[in-house]
């Protein structure tokens, strides 16, 4: 697969178990740039920086590989791919923990926009978003931390032709460097699922202030954005409601959760490699029972995790319409693997893997934030019980 | 040899069946006839009751059976096991006595490797053949054994060289099971079916001929069987499809496969039953409670993504890419899921779940699947040997210090 095709991927409307040799060759394609721009020192010099990313790298990645639009449809200046290759592209960044704003400004954003702008506003923002000359974020999330769209309490007056947006947002991932905000907010007097809606406005509007947080993660920075009748543009209609917003989340939920099982992979790696070199009482540690019997647990958890957020990419490919309940499986079932796989990689380096110096617990704090974000897998299963009408 | 085209083998094979095909034969009358065409068995070679054709093909002659509504030679049980064993390594003589009342069903079969001092450690055997003239006499203990109460014959691994190094010293028999030397006792297990024997050897005789393979090249021959058995893993004999048909011979068929299916009955509670979750939790109001219904999520989580990855494991083999680790996990992750199910059950039954009988939840099912689940982990290797197979094989971890090497006269045993 070129990073543009000629030919439109996903004819097949069912769900594949295997990826195609196009899917395979892309993944390659992107695993060699990773090895050769995001080796972990990188990622060490990079997470300790205000900003969090490298321009350098994310204008490579945003030219040749054409890599934030490839699920944008070309006629909005993407790569017209979809979930499935979103997915890969997740998969390899989580496995090499690039700190770029990709997860922002092309699964946050650029989602945002896809599903709930007209056509007029997709074609005005995408295209900046596709080809990275635009950094983007989407703001749902308020100071309580809760993910239930139900929840939002940031008012949209309307105003003119347009609105004013009135309260703060937080844990706003890349909120502090994103040019693009997409802000959930509600009508006024408006509760529950009603009267929400999506609004864009750029950082630098007057009446938006944003402070960066101290992110446990440094690897995926979060800010947050107080709102003071910021003037905002409506995306879409009042009438889509909150689904955009709903779908946005589903689809961002599917996205980490292929992150989240490509930085597993690498823990996993690390903990056999680890424990293949690392001998105490004579013989490697790998040869106990003790620590085989782990990694195999641990293997067969990462590769059912991948199971889940592979099946979630292919059903919301094809839009099956069991989609929105795998996004809420997927994310449930990989965050809980991604954390427990970094505990465990930690405790089979033992005391070196408890120190700032060894690099595990880079990846188990991306495991930690992308655990909570999105929403606590204790949250996607209550949802998932629901969404099978349980 | 030339390349039959698909087209070619379903003229052939539905001329043959409009020639020989007929539901009032006898099962066996009718199963010479197919042993004997070679349509039964399309994928063995032409001179042992087969024709030599690819697995592909072989289906594709399946397909015609069935579209005739035609039984099958007998393929259930240990049968198929014992013909592609004795197919790689029997003897000509063997091949002759043995195949042909194999595919007809006229002779079953069951399998003597497992005894109480070697579970996991399968060559680690110790019921002895030791040869007297003309004759081998076994004498030793298996276990585990499904159906030998029924078995005609017996697949033997038994010990013939004591010096030899563990593996080195075990030969491969076929035993006649109905003979005096030979007392099957059933195994009654914790949840009250009896589906295994435990056989006990008291001076058994086995010809000479019936030796498989070399001498000391036991083992060898065992993986065979065993590879077979992964391959076939817990398949439970089917009727031929497409409703109940009249006529003598699908009677017949019926009343063998009732008989081949008896010890598997609570297979499906040993699964663990995830199919009954959520109706139970509907059905007992358990699905209103918070925190069950977080277990069950957990747990259907866990089903759906073993069944996906048993699926890509599927779906990378049929397009001819080295198969992944997905491959080698099913088994460990049945055992979670079953174990899941039975917390899972425990929790939407509650205090009813510690009654039993038809009186008792689903008539009975719950308190089957409860006392049936930790059978899971233990068959056909148990989790503890998956997982050294996974961590050596699979992630090519060292392997640890061994105890068992040198002659086997020496080696610590139960």
């Amino acid at each position: 697969m070129s990073a543009t095709p000629e030919v439109k991927p996903e004819p097949a409307r069912r769900i594949r178990f295997a990826f195609t040799d196009e899917q395979e060759q892309f993944r390659s394609a992107v695993r060699r740039f990773l090895e050769d721009k995001s080796p972990t020192t990188e990622v060490r010099r990079l997470m300790a920086t205000a900003e969090g990313y490298d321009p350098e790298v994310w204008r490579l990645l945003s030219g040749d590989l054409a890599l934030p639009g490839i699920h944008i449809p070309e006629q909005y200046g993407g790569a017209g791919f979809g979930m499935v290759e979103l997915g890969i592209v997740m998969e390899e960044f989580g496995r090499a923990l690039l700190c770029a704003p990709f997860f922002s400004t092309a699964v946050l954003a650029a989602n945002a926009i896809l599903n709930a702008g007209t056509d007029a506003q997709k074609s005005q923002l995408l295209p900046d978003l596709a080809r990275g000359a635009r950094l983007g974020t989407l703001a749902v999330t308020e100071l309580p931390g809760e993910w239930d769209p139900n929840r939002i309490t940031v008012i949209a007056t309307p105003d003119g032709d347009g609105y004013r947006l009135d309260g703060t947002k937080s844990y706003v991932v890349d909120g502090h460097i994103a040019d693009l905000l997409v802000v959930a907010a509600r009508q006024p007097g408006s509760a529950g699922r009603t009267g929400l809606a999506l609004f864009a406005l750029t950082g630098k509007t007057s009446g938006v202030e944003r402070a960066p947080l101290p992110s446990m993660d440094p690897t995926r920075k979060l800010a947050r954005i107080d709102l003071r009748g910021a003037r905002a543009e409506l995306l879409g209609t009042l009438e889509a409601g909150a689904a955009p917003l709903v779908r946005t989340l589903d689809r961002a939920a599917i996205a980490l959760a292929n992150e989240m099982v490509g930085g597993a992979q690498t823990l996993l790696d690390s903990a056999v490699k680890y424990s293949k070199l690392r001998v105490q009482f004579g013989r490697e540690i790998g040869s106990f029972q003790a620590i085989k019997h782990k990694l195999a647990d641990l293997l067969l958890e990462v590769e059912l995790a991948k199971s889940a957020a592979y099946y979630a990419a292919q059903a919301a490919a094809v839009d099956d319409p069991e989609w929105p309940a795998l996004a809420s499986l997927a994310k449930a079932a990989t965050s809980e693997t991604y954390l427990h796989t970094a505990a465990e990689c930690i405790q089979i380096h033992g005391g070196i893997g408890f120190t700032w110096d060894n690099d595990t617990h880079l990846w188990f704090k991306r495991a930690k934030s992308s655990e909570v974000f999105l929403g606590h897998p204790s949250y996607h299963r209550e949802l998932l019980m629901q969404r099978w009408g349980v | 040899m030339s390349r039959i085209s698909e087209a070619q083998v379903r003229a052939e094979v539905r001329e043959w069946l409009a020639a020989n095909w007929d539901p009032d034969l006898s099962l066996v009358g009718w199963r010479c006839r197919l042993a004997d065409s070679g349509w039964g068995m399309p994928q063995w070679p032409r001179e042992w009751y087969g024709r030599g054709l690819p697995h592909t093909l072989a289906r594709v002659v399946e397909e015609e059976l069935a579209n005739v509504g035609a039984v099958g030679v007998a393929k259930s049980g240990v049968r198929l096991l014992a013909a592609a064993t004795l197919l790689e390594h029997g003897s000509d003589p063997q091949k002759k006595k043995f195949l042909r009342r194999i595919l007809t069903g006229e002779d079953t079969w069951c399998q003597f490797f497992s005894e109480p001092g070697s579970g996991s450690d399968l060559a680690g055997a110790t019921t002895r053949a030791d040869l007297k003239g003309d004759f081998w006499i076994i004498n030793g203990q298996k276990v585990w054994t499904t159906s030998a109460h029924h078995a005609d014959h017996g697949l033997l691994l038994a010990r013939t060289d004591w010096d030899a190094p563990k593996h080195e010293g075990l030969s491969y028999f076929v035993i006649d099971v109905k003979q005096p030397g030979v007392d099957v006792q059933p195994l009654k297990q914790m949840n009250g079916h009896a589906s295994f024997n435990q056989v006990f050897f008291t001076d058994a005789k086995v010809p000479q001929e019936n030796l498989v393979g070399r001498v000391g090249e036991g083992w060898k021959v065992a993986m065979t069987t065993l590879a077979h058995e992964r391959r076939g893993a817990d398949g439970l004999a089917s009727p031929s499809k497409r409703g109940a048909r009249v006529g003598r011979i699908h009677a017949e068929e019926r009343a063998e496969t009732e008989k081949a299916n008896q010890p598997y009955t609570w297979y499906p509670q040993r699964a663990g039953r995830v199919d009954l979750i959520l109706e139970r939790a509907k059905e007992t109001g358990a699905n209103q409670d918070r925190y069950i219904r977080q277990e069950i999520a957990k747990l259907l989580i866990l089903a759906k993504s073993a069944e996906w990855t048993a699926r890509r494991a599927r779906a990378a083999q049929q397009q001819g890419r080295p198969q992944g680790p997905e491959g080698s996990l099913g088994k460990l992750a049945a055992s979670h899921v079953a174990r899941g199910c039975s917390s899972v059950h425990t929790l939407i039954t509650g205090t009813e779940a510690m009654l039993t009988g038809k009186g008792s939840a689903r008539d009975g099912i719950i308190a089957e699947i409860l006392v049936s689940v930790p059978a899971v982990s233990i068959a056909g290797g148990t989790d503890e040997i998956q997982r050294n197979i996974i961590a050596e094989r699979v992630l090519g971890l060292p392997k640890e210090p061994r105890f068992d090497t040198g002659p086997f006269r020496n080696v610590r045993k139960n």
